[in-house]
C-alpha cells in the first residue's frame, strides 16, 4: 500500500532539460513545484570536475553516464513478424538518467527546426501531392512563428553561439540563410573554426551552397545568462557527447538553471524516486498525482493538481501506456495513438583522409562544426525525388577519443597491424562530413508494450518495432551523394562513404534523438496532446519531450524540445491556471 | 533618496522607541526588527552561530581555535537553551563587555573585542531581531579546552591585558564615510578575527591590524589597501565588488570568506562597502617586502608542464585567468602571498566560488590531492608563484606534506 504524501501543486516526473525549464517558470508563478528524478544528484564538481569528465572508458564504454538498462529497458525488433528482444546493453541511442537527464551528456548542437518542418503534412501535400501509403506524417499544430519567443528564450539560457541567417525577416550574411526568422542574433558569437571548417566551407561555397556555423551550447566566450548563472568558455577538449563537461562549458540545467532554481522555498527534488505510475481518478478524465517507489522498495502516492511527464521519450510514452492513459497504438487496425509515429534519425557519413595536413580532430567541441542546410526540410525542390524532408549536412569536429574513434581508408584491414599502421597515419590528418537526416513517421514503426519481458518492477517493458522506412532511405541516399560531393571536395587524398542501408541496427551508434509516441496535434483523434502539450483525455497532465514529436526533422532535437516546453509553460501560466481544464476544445 | 535604511532606521527608533534601553523591553517594530536584522548581517553573527544547513542562529558549530575547540551558544530566544531569559541588559553586558548572564567571562571567539564598539541602540536592536527569529532548542556542547583555559576566571587575566570596552570614537580628522568603514570593519564586521594575526595568547597583533593571519589552515590574506598594502591594486570598486558579489576581476572568495559574504556582506549596502572600501584603501602596508629566490628551473619546467596538464583549461595558459569565472593566478594575492598555505590547501582540495545573488553559480575547482604527489604540488605551486609576474618563490614538497597531513585532522 503506497503511503500518502502531502499534496504539491505540481510533480515533475523526471529533472533533465524539460522539467528543470518548467520548474523554473512554475516556482516564478508562486506554484509549490517537486521534481521527482529515478537517478541520482549530479553536479559539476562533484560528478563530472575536469579530472574525471575525459574518462571515456568510464562515462562511455561502461555506460557509467546513461540509464540503467538492468533495471529498465526496452525490447526491439525491425518489424511486425519478428520477436522483440531487450536491449542489455544501450548501442544505437543513450538515454540519461539522474539530474540535468541526457541534457548533461549532450553534444550542444542546438537547432529550431524549419517553419516548413511544423507543418510537413499540409506543406509537402501541397506542394508534391498525396503522402505514399503507409507515411503518417501530420503537423505540430503549433507553428514556428508562435515558437520563435520560446526558441529566443532557450537560446539566451544556453548562451548559443553562432551566426543568424535570418532577422526579423531579413537574411544575414554568413548565417543559414533558410532557417526562420529569428527575433535577434544569436546571444554569442561562433565557436573558432578549425582546418577541417576552412575546407568544408571552401567546398561547400564552391559547390554553390551556404555554409555557415553550427549553433554551440558550447560556449565561444564567457558567458552569464538572464537567471545570472555562469558559462566559462570551452577548451577544445572534445568531450561532450556522452560526458558531462568540467568546465561549465556546455549549457545544461547544472549550468543554466540549477543554481538559481535550487535555492527556491517553493521547489522541491526528490532523487533515486522512480514514478511507477500516474494515478488517475475513477472517471480516468482527471490525475490526482503519482505512484512513485523508493531504492529501499517503499511505495508513495504523491499527490498534485498538475502532473507533467519530463522523463525521456521513451520512458513517457512507457509511462502513459502504463497508467492507462489513451489507447496503445495498434498498427494492425490503425486504432490508438500512444505509442504511434515512432521515428528516429538516419544518419550517413563520409570520412576525408589528408594527406599531409593535420585536423588534429582531438581538439573539438560537441557543437564545432560549418554546415549547410541546403538539403534540409523543403529548403529544395523534391520533385521527382520521390521522398521528402532531408538533413543538414556537416563538418563537425568532435568525438576523435582515443578508444572510440579510429577513421582508416577504405579497404583498411579490421584488426592486426595493418589495421594499427593505418590508425596511426590517420588518426590526425581526417575529419568527418556527416548528414543528420530526417525521419519520417510511417504505420510500421511504433512502440507498444512487450507481451514477455518485465522491468525491475514487473512492469511489461516497451517494444520498439523499427526500421528505416522507404522515404529514409531515398532520403539518406540521395544526402549521401551530396556529403559525398562535398567531401571530395575538400582537399584531401582520399575519402571513405559510410551509407546508411537497412535493416536499422539498434546497436552501432547513431542518435539519442528517438521521437513521437505521445504525439502533438490538432485534434484527439490524431494525437496524445495538444498543441499545449497537454493530454487529450486528461487535462491536468501534460507531456513535454521528443515524443510529441509527430515525426522527426533533419535536426538535433533538444532547442525545439526546449521551445516548446517554454511554449507550455507559457501557456500554464497565462491560461490554464486561469482556467484549469482542455485548453482546446475538442 | 540620501538616506541609507539605517539611518532612516535610527530615525524611526528615535521617534518610536525612546525606551529602548529599559531592561527587558522587547521593541518589535518593524523598523527597530529591520535595523537589527541589517546589524546582524554587519556582524555575521550567523556564521558562528549556526551549524551549516541547520536551524539559523541555534549554535553548536564548534570553532577551531589554537587552544582547543568552542562551541558556539544558541542564540534564538528559546527559554532554557537559547537567550529566552536574557534581559536587554543582559545581552548588552554580553556584547559591550564580553560578560555572560551569570557574569562568568565570555571567550574571546566572540568577537566581543570589536562588538564593544557598536553603540547601545544598534546591540539592543540586534536583540529585538533575534527575538523575532524561529526559537530552537539545542544545548551548546561543551567546549573542549585544556585546564587551566576551561577556567573562564582565567579570562579575568586576558580581558585585563587585550580587552578594552568603548563604543566606537569618531575620527575628526576624516570623512564620515571613512568613519562609518573603520566602525564596520573594526566593530560589528570584525574583520580583523581572521585577517590580523594573533599574539601567543591568541589576541591580535596591534600593530599589525589586517595584516592577514593564518586560521584553521587557511592563511587569510592581509587586506591592507593603501600604498604597499597587499591590495593596493584592489580599487574602491574591486573592493565593493568582492564584498557584495563574491568575485572580482582579481579573484573569487570561498572557504571562510565565502561564509562571511553569502551571510553578511552581500546584504550590506553598496553604500556601507563603499566606506568599508574607503577605510581599507586608506591602511597602508609595512614596506616593500624582500623579494623571493627564484625556484630551481628544473623544478619550474615541471611545474609548467603539469599547469599546462592539469590548470590552464581554467586558468588559461598565460594565467590571466577567466575574470570573474576562473580566478586570475597573474597577481593574485592569493598565489603572492608569503605564505603558500591557502594555494596549496586549494589544489589538494579545491574551492568552491561563493553564490551570491550577483552570481548564483558555485563554479569549483576539483581536488587534485588524489591526482598529484607532494612534488608535483610543489612544482606547480612554485612554477604559479614565479610566473607570469608573480615573485611569492617555491614552495616544498615537505610543506606540502605537512599540509596534507594537517588536513586529515
Amino acid at each position: 500500500m503506497a503511503r500518502k504524501l502531502p499534496p504539491v501543486d505540481v510533480v515533475l516526473v523526471g529533472f533533465g532539460w524539460t522539467a528543470a525549464i518548467l520548474a523554473q517558470e512554475l516556482t516564478d508563478e508562486g506554484l509549490e513545484v517537486l521534481a521527482i528524478e529515478r537517478g541520482a544528484w549530479r553536479d559539476t564538481p562533484t560528478d563530472f570536475p575536469p579530472t574525471l569528465a575525459p574518462d571515456e572508458l568510464r562515462w562511455y564504454w561502461r555506460k557509467e553516464m546513461f540509464a540503467n538498462n538492468s533495471r529498465n529497458t526496452l525490447t526491439f525488433r525491425n518489424n511486425r513478424g519478428q520477436v522483440a528482444l531487450p536491449m542489455r546493453r544501450w548501442g544505437s541511442f543513450l538515454p540519461g538518467e539522474g539530474v540535468g537527464g541526457a541534457g548533461v551528456h549532450w553534444n550542444g548542437q542546438t537547432w529550431r527546426f524549419l517553419p516548413s518542418d511544423f507543418v510537413a503534412a499540409s506543406h509537402n501535400t501541397e506542394r508534391y501531392g498525396p503522402l505514399p501509403d503507409g507515411m503518417t506524417v501530420q503537423d505540430y499544430g503549433v507553428t514556428y512563428d508562435e515558437l520563435e519567443p520560446h526558441f529566443d528564450r532557450f537560446d539566451k539560457l544556453c548562451g548559443i553561439g553562432g551566426k543568424a541567417g535570418n532577422i526579423r525577416g531579413k537574411i544575414q550574411a554568413g548565417g543559414n540563410p533558410f532557417e526562420g526568422s529569428r527575433s535577434s542574433e544569436y546571444p554569442n558569437p561562433p565557436m573558432h573554426m578549425t582546418f577541417s571548417q576552412h575546407q568544408f566551407e571552401r567546398a561547400t561555397r564552391e559547390l554553390g551552397l551556404s555554409p555557415f556555423p553550427g549553433p554551440s551550447a558550447n560556449m565561444s566566450q564567457p558567458y552569464t545568462n538572464p537567471l545570472g548563472c555562469q558559462l566559462g568558455p570551452c577548451s577544445y577538449c572534445g568531450f561532450c557527447e556522452k560526458y558531462g563537461c568540467g568546465n561549465y562549458s556546455k549549457a545544461s540545467p547544472q549550468t543554466t538553471i540549477l543554481p538559481v532554481l535550487m535555492t527556491k522555498p517553493n521547489f522541491k527534488l526528490k532523487t533515486h524516486n522512480e514514478v511507477l505510475r500516474v494515478k488517475l481518478d475513477k472517471s480516468g478524465r482527471r490525475a490526482t498525482g503519482v505512484i512513485h517507489v523508493d531504492t529501499q522498495g517503499n511505495e508513495y502516492e504523491q499527490p498534485a493538481e498538475l502532473v507533467i511527464l519530463c522523463a525521456y521519450q521513451l520512458w513517457n510514452t512507457h509511462l502513459m501506456m502504463l497508467s492507462g492513459i489513451g489507447e496503445i497504438y495498434n498498427p494492425a487496425t490503425g486504432e490508438g495513438l500512444v505509442g504511434k509515429n515512432y521515428c528516429y534519425q538516419v544518419m550517413s557519413s563520409a570520412d576525408v583522409f589528408y594527406e599531409d595536413k593535420y585536423t588534429n580532430e582531438f581538439a573539438g567541441a560537441g557543437a564545432l562544426g560549418m554546415c549547410v542546410d541546403d538539403f534540409n526540410g523543403d529548403n529544395f525542390d523534391h520533385t521527382g525525388l520521390d521522398f521528402i524532408g532531408g538533413g543538414y549536412i556537416a563538418n563537425w569536429t568532435t568525438n576523435a577519443r582515443p578508444i572510440e574513434t579510429h577513421p582508416t581508408p577504405e579497404g583498411t584491414a579490421n584488426w592486426g597491424s595493418a589495421w594499427k599502421k593505418a590508425v596511426k597515419e590517420n588518426f590526425l590528418k581526417s575529419t568527418s562530413v556527416g548528414a543528420h537526416g530526417a525521419s519520417m513517421a510511417y504505420a510500421n514503426n511504433y512502440l507498444d508494450l512487450d507481451p514477455t519481458y518485465t522491468d525491475a518492477y514487473g512492469r511489461p517493458l516497451m517494444r520498439m518495432t523499427y526500421d528505416f522506412t522507404p522515404n529514409d532511405l531515398k532520403m539518406s541516399a540521395f544526402l549521401t551523394e551530396r556529403v559525398k560531393e562535398i567531401a571530395e571536395r575538400m582537399g584531401g587524398r582520399e575519402i571513405k562513404l559510410n551509407t546508411r542501408d537497412g535493416p536499422y541496427d539498434s546497436m552501432p551508434y547513431q542518435t539519442t534523438h528517438n521521437t513521437g509516441g505521445t504525439i502533438m496535434g490538432s485534434n484527439p483523434s490524431n494525437s496524445v496532446v495538444n498543441r499545449y502539450l497537454q493530454s487529450w483525455d486528461v487535462p491536468n497532465l501534460f507531456v513535454m519531450g521528443a515524443g510529441v514529436f509527430p515525426q522527426n526533422a533533419g535536426y538535433n532535437p533538444t532547442g525545439t524540445v526546449a521551445a516548446l516546453t517554454y511554449w507550455a509553460a507559457d501557456a500554464i501560466r497565462n491560461q490554464y491556471l486561469r482556467s484549469p481544464g482542455p485548453m482546446v476544445q475538442a | 533618496m540620501t538616506k541609507t535604511p539605517f539611518a532612516i532606521a535610527a530615525t524611526l527608533v528615535l521617534t518610536i522607541a525612546p525606551a529602548s534601553s529599559s531592561g527587558h523591553a522587547q521593541e518589535n517594530s518593524f523598523a527597530q526588527v529591520e535595523r537589527g536584522r541589517y546589524a546582524v548581517a554587519t556582524g555575521n553573527c550567523q556564521g558562528c552561530h549556526t551549524i551549516p544547513g541547520e536551524a539559523p542562529f541555534s549554535g553548536g558549530r564548534g570553532l577551531e581555535t589554537p587552544f582547543g575547540t568552542i562551541y558556539t551558544p544558541n542564540i534564538t530566544f528559546e527559554a532554557e537553551t537559547g537567550l529566552g531569559e536574557w534581559s536587554k541588559d543582559d545581552f548588552w553586558q554580553a556584547m559591550h563587555n564580553g560578560v555572560g548572564r551569570d557574569g562568568s567571562h565570555l571567550y574571546p571567539a566572540f568577537p566581543y573585542p570589536h562588538f564593544t564598539k557598536m553603540p547601545r541602540a544598534e546591540v539592543d536592536a540586534i536583540y529585538d531581531y533575534l527575538a523575532t527569529i524561529p526559537r530552537v532548542r539545542r544545548e551548546k556542547p561543551e567546549n573542549d579546552l585544556p585546564f587551566p583555559l576551561n577556567q573562564r576566571m582565567a579570562l579575568l587575566g586576558w580581558k585585563w591585558m587585550f580587552f578594552e570596552p568603548g563604543e566606537y570614537q569618531e575620527n575628526p580628522d576624516k570623512s564620515p564615510e571613512w568613519n562609518r568603514g573603520a566602525y564596520l570593519v573594526e566593530g560589528p564586521g570584525h574583520c580583523a578575527g581572521c585577517h590580523t594575526p594573533k599574539n601567543l595568547a591568541g589576541a591580535d597583533k596591534k600593530d599589525q591590524n589586517l595584516q592577514g593571519g593564518v586560521l584553521e589552515n587557511w592563511s587569510a590574506p592581509s587586506i591592507r589597501a593603501g600604498r604597499n598594502g597587499a591590495l593596493a591594486d584592489w580599487s574602491e570598486d574591486d573592493i565593493v565588488e568582492f564584498l557584495r558579489a563574491g568575485r572580482n576581476r582579481h579573484t573569487a572568495a570561498f572557504s571562510t570568506m565565502a561564509e562571511v559574504i553569502e551571510l553578511s556582506t552581500q546584504h550590506m549596502t553598496d553604500r556601507d562597502l563603499r566606506a568599508i572600501a574607503i577605510y581599507l584603501k586608506d591602511r597602508e602596508g609595512d614596506g616593500e617586502r624582500k623579494e623571493a629566490d627564484a625556484p630551481d628551473e628544473v623544478v619550474v619546467t615541471a611545474g609548467e608542464a603539469i599547469y599546462f596538464d592539469n590548470c590552464s583549461a581554467c586558468h588559461t595558459s598565460d594565467g590571466s585567468g577567466i575574470p570573474r569565472f576562473f580566478a586570475p593566478l597573474a597577481g593574485s594575492g592569493k598565489v603572492n602571498n608569503e605564505d603558500a598555505t591557502t594555494v596549496i590547501r586549494v589544489i589538494l582540495e579545491g574551492a568552491r566560488s561563493v553564490p551570491t545573488k550577483t552570481h548564483p553559480s558555485p563554479l569549483s575547482m576539483p581536488a587534485f590531492d588524489w591526482k598529484l604527489t607532494d612534488e608535483q604540488i610543489a612544482a606547480v605551486v612554485s612554477y604559479i608563484r614565479s610566473s607570469w609576474g608573480n615573485q611569492a618563490g617555491a614552495v616544498t614538497a615537505d610543506q606540502v606534506a605537512d599540509l596534507r597531513e594537517a588536513l586529515k585532522d
